[in-house]
């Protein structure tokens, strides 16, 4: 049963050729089809691989499907990993996608490069799955740059369009080059693994680690901190986070997709699958976590100023990751993929449902001709009447994502924060109890910003004729988000208290995994605090609705400057092309200009190279060529010539006799010559 | 009887008198006339010889060099009388078209 395991990648791999080649001849119906169909096959395969799995006592398997690099000791095949932490991933790629793949063919509909869409995000998956799927690092690297390359596809994907038409072009490419960054630490990471160990393969590194223990740790802080700055740069965490709210660009179901249920999720796999080595290096765990929380809070605050409805679940995006960066960075790894698989849910939810906002608003924006921005929340209100199942689930994605009692955000955000009461307060170590203040300071932000957003958005009166006649969307894009609604609500009994389902699910990866028990302070704690905020954030919003579209926001009245530090977030854009883009370009015009320009064109080349060919070809042209071999041939030619005239021309006389004396002086010379030969 | 050397000397004097004949005349019948006599010296070679081996083969030789002496005659009075007609002369002196 596990041999069908590569068919997981050869089915979204199938879709995405069909689709590539034959899109031309099909219609956006059967384009759908093959791509849904090929999402959802793989789903059903991670399905059968999980009961597969469970049948075989939960030993790792791996598959092999092809020999890439041998040589010397060196050996790197593309082979399949089939354990819990990867069948976990699998499942929740292939699920949440296969619900976006369904409610993009209503989104994009109509789209003139519909097919090219899918082919994208057909091969997204594939590449996903070839990153969870790994048994390497470097075939995870593989797939970490593959899906890199889709999220840089799918972000330009209107690539026509944004600030002045490049806008979108632009936060592609920003979104790769920042993502290049974390490859570096990634890249060097894996070079000083193979350095020590002499493979890449998951079992081998980590039993070396294991094995050799604390002789080694000082090898497994430089490792563990460069994986980090891998994982920073995927999962979007401070410092390099900046991407992540500018990849908004990009159509909303790949927001939904790529920027908030699986891609940027790479880095807490990353970190979870290399938690033997994390569990030898306290200073990268202490790191981690700080990054993580700080990540959570500070992403946190800029979501509530934001006016952008996909900006505010961006940077909620960013928020959320770095509660999973920090509970993984403490050792809750159980508790760090309980939360991605819920927020996979109910971010996957909230983004699809944004979308739908955002489509139902565009419609009424074509119909009354009110051309305004159909992502601005100052120009929504009221939609609850109009859009009635987008708010109710939007509503469930919210209070969700809150931590509201009992929806699945809930649950796993809860057991994030008893991780961090358990290392600071239990433990008693410092960074526990910092980690702790961060994140019930982020989650009361989370329940702020999202009942900020819902007010704005559902609540009061319409602010602008295109949200007065806005629609709901056709079931192809609500079903999806019903079924999403309904995981987001009973995604808790994932890892329930007590049961610890997934907690015993992942235990079968490592031993470092394992769930702790509920935490009730910490539970009543970040409830109490979810609907105080809750409730802070209806009587700011709710009480005093938004009266027009150009209104300020009523915290920056009285916030003040502080609201607009944080509406420009926290200036770090402008941080960032201050200091770094600043030098870069400095240098990059350095070296432009004085090394490239002034020095080895005009100096080196124009100069010393140009001017010396030129000499030397004056040499040559002149004295050597016009002044010796033109005239030797011209000598030659004029020897000829005057032997012609001088010698041979006076021979031709025109007289018979003449000639008649040569054939007679001839037969002399041929006679003289055998009888010299022959008679003597 | 007359020793083959004699005749050999006397084909020898006429082949002689025939080639000078034929280098330094400029009247073309005589030129002609001097290759008839340089052919029937090597006529009378041929029959010397014939004479001292006591073969035939000299004989036999001797009617082919004057079946082809006939054909030549036929083939240079036509060419004299050709050149005569445009040149009105049959000096071979005339015919210098070919100087360099």
């Amino acid at each position: 049963m596990l041999e069908i395991l590569p068919l997981i990648l050869v089915f979204p791999l199938a879709g995405m050729l069909l689709n590539a080649v034959f899109s031309r001849w099909m219609d956006e119906t059967w384009i759908a089809i093959f791509a849904c169909g090929a999402s959802g096959t793989a789903f059903v395969i991670a399905i059968l691989q999980a009961i597969a799995l469970s049948g075989n006592h939960f030993h790792v398997e791996t598959v092999l499907i092809a020999d890439w690099i041998t040589i010397g000791n060196l050996h790197l095949p593309w082979q399949m990993r089939v354990d819990t932490l990867s069948l976990t991933m699998m499942m929740l790629v292939t699920g949440v996608g296969t619900l976006i793949h369904i409610y993009a063919v209503g989104y994009m509909r109509g789209d003139p490069r519909f097919a090219r869409f899918f082919i994208y995000l057909n091969l997204f998956i594939t590449m996903m799955l070839v990153l969870v799927a790994a048994d390497n690092y470097l075939m995870l690297f593989v797939g970490w740059e593959g899906v890199g390359l889709c999220s840089y596809l799918l972000i330009g994907f209107w690539y026509d369009k944004g600030d002045n038409g490049v806008g979108n072009a632009r936060a592609g490419r920003k979104a790769f080059v920042v993502n290049r960054v974390g490859d570096m630490g990634f890249l060097i990471a894996m070079f000083l693994m193979f350095g020590a160990v002499g493979s890449l393969n998951f079992d081998d590194v980590l039993y070396f680690f294991e094995h050799n223990g604390v002789e080694v740790a000082g090898l497994a802080t430089v490792v563990t901190l460069l994986l980090l700055v891998g994982a920073v740069g995927k999962s979007a965490q401070i410092p390099l986070f900046v991407w992540l709210p500018d990849a908004m660009a990009g159509p909303t179901p790949v927001s939904a997709l790529i920027h908030a249920a699986t891609m940027v999720t790479a880095g807490i796999y990353i970190i979870a699958r290399s938690a033997p080595i994390f569990a030898l290096a306290p200073v990268s765990q202490t790191t981690v976590a700080l990054v993580g929380a700080s990540t959570a809070f500070m992403a946190g605050t800029i979501a509530v100023t934001q006016w952008d409805i996909k900006r505010v679940l961006a940077y909620s995006t960013i928020s959320q990751l770095g509660f999973m960066v920090a509970a993984v960075g403490l050792g809750g790894y159980v508790a760090g993929m309980f939360h991605l698989i819920t927020h996979a849910f109910f971010k996957a939810l909230l983004f699809l449902a944004a979308g739908s906002v955002i489509h139902g608003v565009e419609h009424g924006g074509h119909h009354t001709h009110d051309h305004c921005d159909a992502q601005d929340m100052r120009n929504m209100g009221g939609l609850r009447h109009r859009m009635r199942i987008t708010f109710w689930v939007y509503l469930v994605g919210a209070v969700s994502l809150a931590g509201v009692f009992p929806f699945s955000g809930f649950w796993s955000k809860d057991e994030i924060l008893a991780d961090a009461w358990n290392v600071g307060v239990v433990q008693g170590h410092w960074h526990g109890v910092a980690v702790y203040v961060l994140l019930v300071l982020a989650a009361i932000l989370t329940a702020f910003y999202m009942t900020r957003q819902i007010v704005m958005v559902f609540f009061g009166e319409p602010r602008s004729s295109a949200a007065e006649q806005a629609i709901e969307n056709p079931p192809v894009m609500t079903t999806p988000l019903i079924v999403l609604a309904v995981l987001s609500v009973v995604g808790g009994a994932l890892n329930l208290p007590g049961w610890h389902t997934l907690g015993h699910w992942l235990e079968h990866t490592h031993h470092f995994f394992h769930g702790l028990d509920f935490n009730l302070g910490v539970a009543l704690g970040s409830t109490v605090f979810a609907l105080l905020s809750i409730w802070i954030g209806t009587l700011v919003y709710y009480r005093r609705p938004l009266e027009n579209a150009t209104a300020p926001d009523q915290l920056e009245g009285v916030l003040g400057p502080v609201f607009r530090f944080l509406y420009c977030k926290w200036h770090v854009d402008e941080l960032y092309s201050k200091t770094i883009m600043a030098l870069y370009e400095w240098k990059a015009r350095f070296l432009a200009f004085q090394v490239d320009w002034y020095f080895w064109h005009d100096f080196v080349h124009e100069q010393l190279i140009a001017s010396a060919f030129r000499g030397v070809t004056v040499v040559l042209s002149g004295p050597v060529d016009k002044g010796v071999i033109n005239p030797f041939f011209d000598g030659m030619a004029q020897l000829v010539r005057t032997f012609a005239t001088r010698v041979l021309r006076p021979l031709q006389t025109g007289y018979v006799r003449n000639y008649a004396l040569g054939v007679m002086l001839g037969v002399i010379i041929v006679l003289g010559m055998i009888f010299v030969n022959e008679g003597m | 009887m007359i020793p083959t050397t004699y005749y050999l000397a006397l084909s020898a004097i006429l082949f002689s008198i025939g080639v000078i004949g034929v280098l330094v005349r400029r009247n073309a019948i005589v030129i002609f006339m001097s290759i008839e006599l340089m052919l029937n010296s090597a006529n009378l070679a041929f029959v010397a010889f014939a004479r001292e081996f006591g073969t035939l083969d000299g004989q036999l030789m001797v009617f082919f060099v004057m079946t082809v002496a006939a054909a030549e005659v036929a083939v240079g009075l036509a060419l004299i009388v050709a050149i005569f007609r445009s040149k009105a002369s049959i000096d071979v002196d005339a015919v210098n078209l070919l100087k360099g």
